[in-house]
């Protein structure tokens, strides 16, 4: 489904990636641990194709074809998607017109209607985009127009930040759905996954994680065996694995 | 019985003293240039008027079937040439052209240059030196007509001079909706528009008056307003400006006499081409408890100029609160936007004054986010630029969003 080659990229003149070789199939939820500033997020963003994130080397595939070149929309109209940390505020463009932008052919209004309910959006539609909303709010606004967008692949950046542990269910429960997890056909969506506190594997069932360090991909293995080793020694040990 | 000779007279020996009178803002005109007298009879209908007229009037805000308006009122050039209200709203209000209703009220001395000054500059003197027409509007105490009154001030011909007089006065409790276009009938039309507007908003009134503004390359406009609130009186302004106009400048004034009055101002200008535009609003905080806000959006593209003002002044011994919000985006490298904001507080030791004014670009964040979700960059720029100017003006007709939105797709690509 996605698989990138020897990526090098870098933001101004920090290189944030160094050589990244990765892949996942269709269907998969893989998960990135990792130090901040480690090279995480430069990862989700380069594969959604913002243009601060410059590839000097390396290429990236996207069911089958070279995207590397590809403008953010394009990537998102091929079947990418991106949920944001903190996405940005967009004062004038309330929630309800961005839904109806996304869902542009509009033949799904009443399963619009029955996402809103689930996410309990409905008092936020005529507000501005993020304009005042809660750390759970954004991120529940980010997952709605996911599902309205319906991509294949989605990429989640700390989908548990911000969020109080109640909502933390909501949130992993929208994750799965966005996922069509709750279903048993229509297996085929993916997920790519940053967390930090790992609160998010409780909620959502992930195949396979990696720790970023230092701009690469390191011990690739069970998410939760990962997390589990994080939590006893933190990130030191991964110097010493390089 | 008419308004006095005397007072008539008094108003003209003011205006000729100030005839040669630069305005404080904007280029200086030479009004010499525009000579031209047209007069019109009138028309049956809105109908009936040419195809030209009709299109420039409709773009400005008229319909032209009376649909959901209280009365009309258009003047072409010189000329009142319809003026009708709706029969369902007779003993609600009357409207008729200001030098007829100064025939009529002999007390209409104190409103008739009143709170607008005759001799402020030489637009204000021209205006009373040669008046031609202007609507008079008046609600009666506790009506509250359902629709919008809609009037049209329309140049058709060259080198004219349009020297409307407007007076409205919302009665104690009473309520009206204005909409009023002024525009050209020709594109390429060069010529002047002086409107001076005398409003009065009585006890407990609210008057929401809303102004499209449709001009061209080569017109000037010299719009000189005053609006004078009592208590509990509200006055709400919005104001659009999305053509191209050779200069204008406005700096309209709402005085809020009475304790607990409001006002509001929403100011949407995209300034294209070479406009010269210098507009703001100055809200006069005068009586207890009163409340003030003016919101103004300007986009610059192409080589205009915009100058945003606005003032918010305290005058109370009582308690104030007003906000001015002014907010620019330039589209051009040639382009130029100056937001001018200004407080002042005359002793008012309770007032609460606030101001953001803010100048930048589109930003690229917020671009990018939206193409993230799968929307293209030329539209992502444009549904967060009609974001921006968007301020739910009511009875803004579908096409002036739609025009909103062609207007931003011409110009926005400079943006990016």
């Amino acid at each position: 489904m996605l698989r990138t080659e020897d990526l090098w990229v870098s933001v101004g003149d920090r290189q944030v990636l160094k050589g990244v070789n990765f892949s996942m199939k269709y269907g998969e939820i893989n998960v990135l641990f990792g130090p901040n500033g480690a090279g995480k997020t430069s990862f989700m963003m380069t594969l959604m194709g913002f243009p601060r994130y410059r590839v000097e080397q390396g290429k990236i595939f996207y069911k089958g074809e070279d995207i590397t070149a590809y403008d953010i929309y394009e990537r998102a109209r091929l079947g990418l998607g991106v949920s944001f940390q903190r996405p940005p505020t967009v004062k004038g463009v309330t929630l309800k017109k961005m839904i109806e932008i996304i869902n542009t052919n509009g033949a799904d209004s009443a399963g619009v209607d029955a996402k809103i309910e689930k996410l309990n959006l409905g008092g936020h539609l005529e507000r501005g985009l993020n304009d005042g909303f809660s750390g759970g709010e954004m991120k529940r606004s980010e997952l709605l127009q996911l599902m309205i967008q319906r991509p294949d692949l989605v990429l989640i950046d700390e989908p548990e930040s911000g969020v109080d542990i109640e909502n933390i269910a909501l949130v992993g429960e929208a994750i799965n759905t966005l996922l069509g997890k709750d279903k048993v056909k229509d297996q085929t969506r993916g997920a790519l996954i940053i967390t930090h506190t790992g609160y998010i594997l409780d909620f959502v069932n992930a195949d396979k994680g990696y720790i970023v360090f230092d701009g690469n991909l390191l011990c690739r293995g069970n998410p939760r065996d990962i997390l589990s080793e994080i939590k006893k020694h933190g990130y030191r040990r991964c110097a010493e694995c390089r | 019985m008419p308004v006095r000779n005397a007072y008539l007279s008094e108003i003209q020996a003011l205006a000729d003293k100030a005839r040669d009178k630069r305005a404080l803002y904007g280029p200086d005109l030479d009004l010499s240039r525009y000579t031209q007298h047209i007069e019109r009879g009138k028309v049956e209908s809105l109908e009936s008027l040419s195809h030209q007229v009709k299109e420039a009037a409709i773009l400005s805000g008229m319909n032209m079937k009376e649909e959901n308006r209280s009365g009309s009122f258009l003047q072409i050039d010189q000329s009142v040439v319809y003026e009708s209200l709706n029969k369902a709203y007779e003993g609600q209000l009357e409207m008729m052209s200001t030098p007829a209703a100064l025939d009529k009220y002999d007390w209409l001395e104190e409103y008739y240059w009143k709170a607008v000054s005759a001799d402020q500059d030489k637009y204000t003197a021209q205006a009373a030196l040669n008046m031609t027409h202007g609507y008079f509007i008046r609600v009666f105490a506790h009506q509250k007509p359902q629709y919008p009154v809609q009037s049209c001030l329309l140049v058709a011909e060259n080198y004219v001079s349009q020297n409307v007089h407007n007076v409205i006065i919302v009665e104690e409790g009473a309520e009206l909706q204005v909409i009023t276009g002024c525009t050209l009938s020709k594109s390429d039309a060069e010529g002047i528009h002086l409107g001076i507007s005398e409003f009065y908003v009585k006890k407990g009134g609210k008057l929401m008056f809303t102004m499209i503004h449709n001009w061209a390359d080569n017109f000037h406009v010299r719009p000189r307003t005053k609006v004078v609130v009592e208590e509990d009186g509200a006055f709400i302004s919005n104001y659009v400006l999305l053509k191209p106009v050779k200069s204008i400048q406005a700096f309209p004034v709402a005085h809020l006499k009475g304790d607990r009055a409001s006002a509001k101002f929403n100011t949407i200008v995209y300034g294209l081409k070479d406009s010269y535009i210098d507009l703001g609003s100055r809200i006069i905080l005068e009586g207890k408890d009163t409340r003030g806000e003016s919101i103004a959006r300007t986009i610059a593209a192409d080589e205009s100029v915009i100058y945003s003002r606005g003032d918010l002044i305290a005058a109370t011994r009582g308690y104030c609160l007003a906000h001015l919000d002014c907010r620019g985006i330039l589209f051009s490298e040639k382009a130029k936007i100056f937001a001018i904001p200004e407080l002042a507080s005359h002793g008012s030791l309770k007032s609460e004054l606030s101001h953001e004014a803010s100048i930048g670009p589109i930003s690229e964040e917020q671009v990018e986010y939206l193409m993230s979700r799968g929307i293209s960059q030329e539209d992502a720029v444009s549904v967060i630029t009609s974001g921006f100017l968007n301020l739910d003006i009511p009875y803004i007709p579908e096409f002036l969003d739609k025009n909103i939105k062609e207007v931003i797709k011409a110009t926005a690509k400079e943006a990016l």
